[in-house]
């Protein structure tokens, strides 16, 4: 697995709250996030890095998506285009 | 009785390089200085690199030798200062009194709280793991002396409860070097009256400890019996790095601003190079000035950008001076510093024009550096300070180095 940083379109409410909906893949392909689960600070084990962790359903499967200073990524399998 | 705990995060700055880069856990690595700017140090190791014999401190040459496949990193210290400002946010969960000692080490107060010190000091633990991917030691104890020496009992991601009915088993068998302020030389002294481990500081009597190492002697063996009363401090009450800064009393003084930009230069000169040497920058310039009858006055301006640049530190320097100083009595001591910090590889705003002259200056200044370091403070000197030996002659970065304050006077 490897750390794929992706684009990102997220809602940020009136108090700062952020909440991901939508994640760009790299080729061209993208997710919407049906549903954010969870949010906390946590390192990703599998890939490396660390930042807020939010934990979305897309397409019915749990996603860990991470951002770390600014910089979103996802824990990608190798085989391109994989979540 | 008192709860403290003092934690250490493990290998901290090779830690952290190991949370983005997992792969660096399963090969002998080492957060080394830039050997191309003569700072080829080993600043942290792994677990590996350390089971290798390597240790903090070393050439790079020396532990490669030891260890031919050791990866190096450079340090990134920003993060570091990243992931330290986390934890500590982490502390502020369980108390306010939190004590940092470095980047990577904090006692921690916390008396009264409904959770016990071994049930707190195994949830950092599990939160430093799981929120930072780092481990921790924690050492739990009655004062800071035992808590300290407790998070170095077992290593990695432990903890170790030091109380008043184990400390005898636990504490007295450890070398004395192990305790806080025993160094080489109250080492051999200590040696000299057969006095080798913290237990044998223990059972001495406190006079004959006075009367070998005088006060210290006194304070070690209150440390050694657990009766070290020492409070944690307040997370407010503590000074991280807040400004960088020089001043000087010239040898004649100061008559008209001719005189003024020569020592000001100097002074910004050391402060430039004092940040450069800690990778910070700055965005505020202050200027101190005090006249020959004492009375004085200091000003600040903030800058456009965060800078580390001798030259532009004196302009603002130069400014501040000809906006405020009315030359009325001759001036006796100017000082420069530079606050509102930044760590120079980390969070610094990019401008939307690169300049190149000004990245010209820092190799330049980053090359009379080098010189400096190399061939003593004055192989290379400004122009401007030539002709005018009593102020050519001031050195402000070595002859005033100001230490941190001690732990002893905190």
């Amino acid at each position: 697995m490897h750390r794929a940083y992706v684009r990102v379109l997220v809602d940020v409410d009136e108090t700062g709250k952020v909440c991901p909906l939508r994640i760009y893949w790299e080729d061209g392909r993208s997710f919407s996030v049906d549903r954010l689960l969870d949010t906390r600070r946590a390192a990703s084990t599998k890939v490396g890095g660390q930042g807020v962790r939010y934990t979305c359903r897309v397409r019915s499967r749990e996603v860990y998506l991470f951002e770390d200073e600014g910089r979103w990524f996802v824990e990608a399998k190798d085989a391109p285009g994989e979540i | 009785m008192r709860t403290i705990l003092h934690s250490d995060l493990n290998n901290f700055y090779a830690s952290v390089e190991c949370v983005y880069e997992p792969r660096l856990k399963k090969v002998p690595m080492a957060v080394c200085g830039d050997p191309e700017a003569r700072h080829g140090i080993v600043l942290a190791k792994n677990m590996l690199a350390k089971a290798a014999g390597i240790q903090t401190g070393e050439a790079i040459w020396q532990a490669k030798q030891k260890c031919p496949g050791l990866v190096v990193m450079p340090p990134s210290y920003g993060r570091y200062q990243r992931f330290s400002r986390m934890m500590k946010e982490i502390y502020a969960n369980y108390t306010f009194r939190i004590e940092p000692f470095g980047l990577d080490e904090c006692w921690l107060d916390v008396t009264g709280h409904r959770m016990s010190g071994p049930e707190i000091a195994d949830e950092l633990r599990r939160r430093a793991r799981e929120e930072l991917g780092l481990t921790l030691s924690v050492g739990v104890s009655f004062n800071k002396i035992f808590a300290k020496l407790g998070s170095d009992m077992k290593k990695p991601d432990a903890t170790t409860v030091i109380t008043p009915q184990n400390y005898r088993q636990l504490v007295w068998p450890l070398p004395a070097a192990d305790l806080l302020f025993v160094g080489p030389a109250t080492r051999r002294r200590l040696l000299k009256r057969n006095l080798r481990t913290i237990g044998d500081i223990a059972r001495c009597d406190p006079n004959e400890m006075r009367a070998a190492l005088g006060k210290n002697g006194e304070m070690l063996w209150i440390f050694a019996n657990g009766l070290d009363r020492t409070p944690v401090m307040e997370a407010d009450e503590s000074v991280p790095v807040k400004s960088v800064g020089n001043s000087t009393t010239t040898p004649r003084d100061i008559a008209d601003e001719q005189d003024a930009h020569m020592v000001l230069m100097l002074l910004s000169e050391s402060v430039a190079e004092r940040l450069r040497e800690q990778g910070l920058m700055g965005r505020v310039v202050s200027l101190g000035v005090r006249d020959c009858d004492l009375s004085s006055f200091g000003v600040q301006r903030k800058l456009p950008t965060a800078t580390a640049l001798a030259s532009e530190i004196c302009s603002c320097a130069m400014e501040l001076l000809r906006a405020h100083c009315h030359w009325e009595k001759p001036i006796r001591s100017l000082g420069v510093s530079v606050s509102d910090l930044e760590f120079a590889d980390g969070d610094a705003q990019l401008t939307m024009f690169p300049d190149a002259g000004r990245e010209r200056r820092y190799d330049l200044e980053n090359t009379v550096g080098d010189i400096r370091r190399r061939f003593g403070h004055y192989a290379i000197q400004r122009a401007c300070l030539i002709g005018c030996r009593e102020f050519g002659a001031i050195n402000p970065r070595d002859d005033h180095t100001i230490h941190p304050v001690g732990w002893k006077n905190g």
